[in-house]
């Protein structure tokens, strides 16, 4: 007979520590109907900005992609033409994708860019069913201009994606099915899954 | 009643106790998930229907169309039959236990006189289907739970017999009515503490329930005896073990706390709800323990049954047998 076998306190002191579990508030988020709200500064999914008159921040310096630890970035840069100007400056991004599957989303091309027209969102939710879709090019990252100029992180409240529209909080979360359909990121998801299902 | 023939009444008697058991493992297996779960600070499964109370059926719909399958080995007759014997015996038990009295009779199926050797023989059979199982898997991990299963359920057994002799001396009967009724003024929980606590040990290894679950033992032998099984044959296994704990629960209410009868004379409450209550306490327990206790070493759960156990309630029986004998009639 070993000693332990018959440590009666010990055993006495683990039923009534899991006895008392049973009434302790457990910190599980029911995540896909709420959603935790995360740090002000949050590195999720890339987004371009503009600026008020509709105009790309992005010059196409390629500083981000010299800056990517990962090399993920590809930025392609091109002259403006005198016509159809995109960027105020003389270049703008002819083509400019991420590979977010290579990205570690450390936010080292948001402190490279010189116009901070690159910024981390707080969105997370990539997940997709085929690798080729995880390279962001410029219709995924570019903000519409229906939808405004894009949130620099230090504009950004507590972290809530800007996007999400009218958001409930309730005990820390905040509730995904509000207004995130109507988002251009939201309907893009949409357009997504429709063509899984046709 | 001179016009419906005996065995219709046996019949109907039969399906409503089945439904109600069937049921009941149903939701005692849901709400040992969500107390497990409580205890680890989760909430358990939620997701299907409110607090996950429709749980149960998904589990079972998932159940029926799971492949069942057969290693290419295994003794295809024996390993098909094997599922069965555990559920046959797990549910044969109930045939037997009265779960509450009226003035219009008893409230069970069927009334033996020896009923608790019944039980204790159905008991016994169990491990057939357990280590058979095992066996007939012609698989390295189901026949060490094989052999594991036959040494623990054995010496474990044997020390339950044991301290149930304990409450038959004191009782006089071998039936579980006259057992209960023995209890009217005292449960045997008192003057049978030793034996209780015994009963309560060896039940839980006789039902292969953690922490003497080392029949099953995941964490060491994949799923014991029933790694090979899938489908619905394991979903027999499962049923077979639920039915087994409830069984056990019902026995220790009957044998020490009274059964169906009220304490402290609050006897507006029907027995019934008295018998659940008291039954329901037990599963709680297994669940508990389930969440507290790890898993005993194999050479020490030996040692704990024979060294221990098995000493004590043999010096637990000669106590209550010499006081019985020197009470004064």
């Amino acid at each position: 007979m070993r000693k332990n076998l018959f440590n009666i306190p010990a055993i006495v002191i683990g039923f009534a520590t899991t006895f008392s579990f049973l009434f302790r508030k457990h910190p599980t988020k029911p995540y896909p109907t709420r959603k935790k709200q995360h740090a002000p500064r949050f590195h999720g999914l890339h987004e371009l900005r503009r600026y008020a008159d509709g105009k790309e921040r992005c010059i196409g310096c390629e500083l981000c992609q010299i800056a990517c630890p990962a090399n993920a970035i590809t930025v392609i840069g091109a002259e403006n033409h005198p016509d159809d100007r995109r960027s105020p400056g003389e270049r703008f991004a002819a083509r400019y994708e991420i590979d977010e599957l290579r990205c570690i989303f450390c936010g080292l091309c948001e402190e490279a860019c010189p116009t901070d027209a690159i910024v981390l969102t707080p969105r997370f939710e990539m997940s997709d069913y085929r690798r080729g879709s995880f390279i962001y090019s410029k219709d995924r990252l570019l903000v519409p201009p229906e939808f405004g100029v894009g949130t620099a992180p230090d504009e950004r409240p507590g972290g809530i994606p800007a996007d999400l529209g009218a958001v409930t909080e309730k005990k820390n979360t905040v509730d995904i099915q509000t207004g995130y359909d109507a988002t251009w990121r939201g309907s893009i998801l949409k357009t997504q899954r429709k063509g899984l299902a046709g | 009643m001179e016009m419906v023939p005996v065995w219709l009444i046996v019949v109907i008697k039969s399906l409503i106790v089945l439904l109600i058991v069937i049921t009941t493992f149903a939701y005692s297996m849901l709400f040992e998930r969500k107390i497990l779960g409580w205890m680890q600070l989760r909430p358990g499964p939620d997701r299907v229907g409110p607090w996950g109370m429709l749980q149960p059926a998904a589990d079972a719909v998932k159940m029926f169309f799971k492949e069942d399958l057969t290693p290419k080995n295994a003794d295809p007759v024996v390993y098909k039959i094997a599922p069965f014997i555990s559920l046959i015996t797990a549910m044969g038990t109930f045939a037997i236990i009265p779960f509450s009295e009226s003035s219009a009779g008893l409230w069970s199926v069927g009334n033996v006189d020896a009923g608790i050797l019944y039980i204790f023989a159905l008991t016994s059979i169990s491990v057939y289907g357990i280590s058979l199982a095992g066996w007939a898997s012609s698989s390295k991990y189901p026949l060490l739970g094989a052999i594991r299963s036959t040494a623990q359920m054995i010496s474990y057994e044997l020390a339950m017999t044991l301290s149930v002799v304990g409450v038959l001396i004191m009782a006089g009967t071998t039936s579980l009515v006259g057992i209960v009724h023995a209890q009217y003024n005292l449960w045997f929980i008192a003057p049978q503490f030793i034996g209780f606590l015994i009963y309560l040990t060896t039940a839980v290894a006789e039902t292969n329930r953690a922490p003497f679950d080392l029949v099953e033992a995941e964490t060491e032998l994949v799923g014991g005896f029933h790694t090979e099984y899938s489908g619905l044959r394991f979903g027999l296994f499962f049923i077979a073990e639920y039915l087994n704990m409830i069984t056990v629960s019902c026995l220790a209410t009957l044998l020490f706390l009274g059964g169906w009868s009220a304490p402290l004379g609050l006897t507006m409450v029907p027995g019934i709800i008295w018998f659940l209550a008291k039954a329901g306490f037990f599963l709680f327990i297994y669940m508990w323990l389930r969440g507290t206790l790890p898993r005993l070493r194999y050479d020490r759960l030996m040692a704990f049954g024979w060294k221990f156990l098995l000493p004590v309630a043999t010096l637990n029986l000669i106590v209550t047998s010499a006081v019985i004998a020197l009470r004064p009639v």
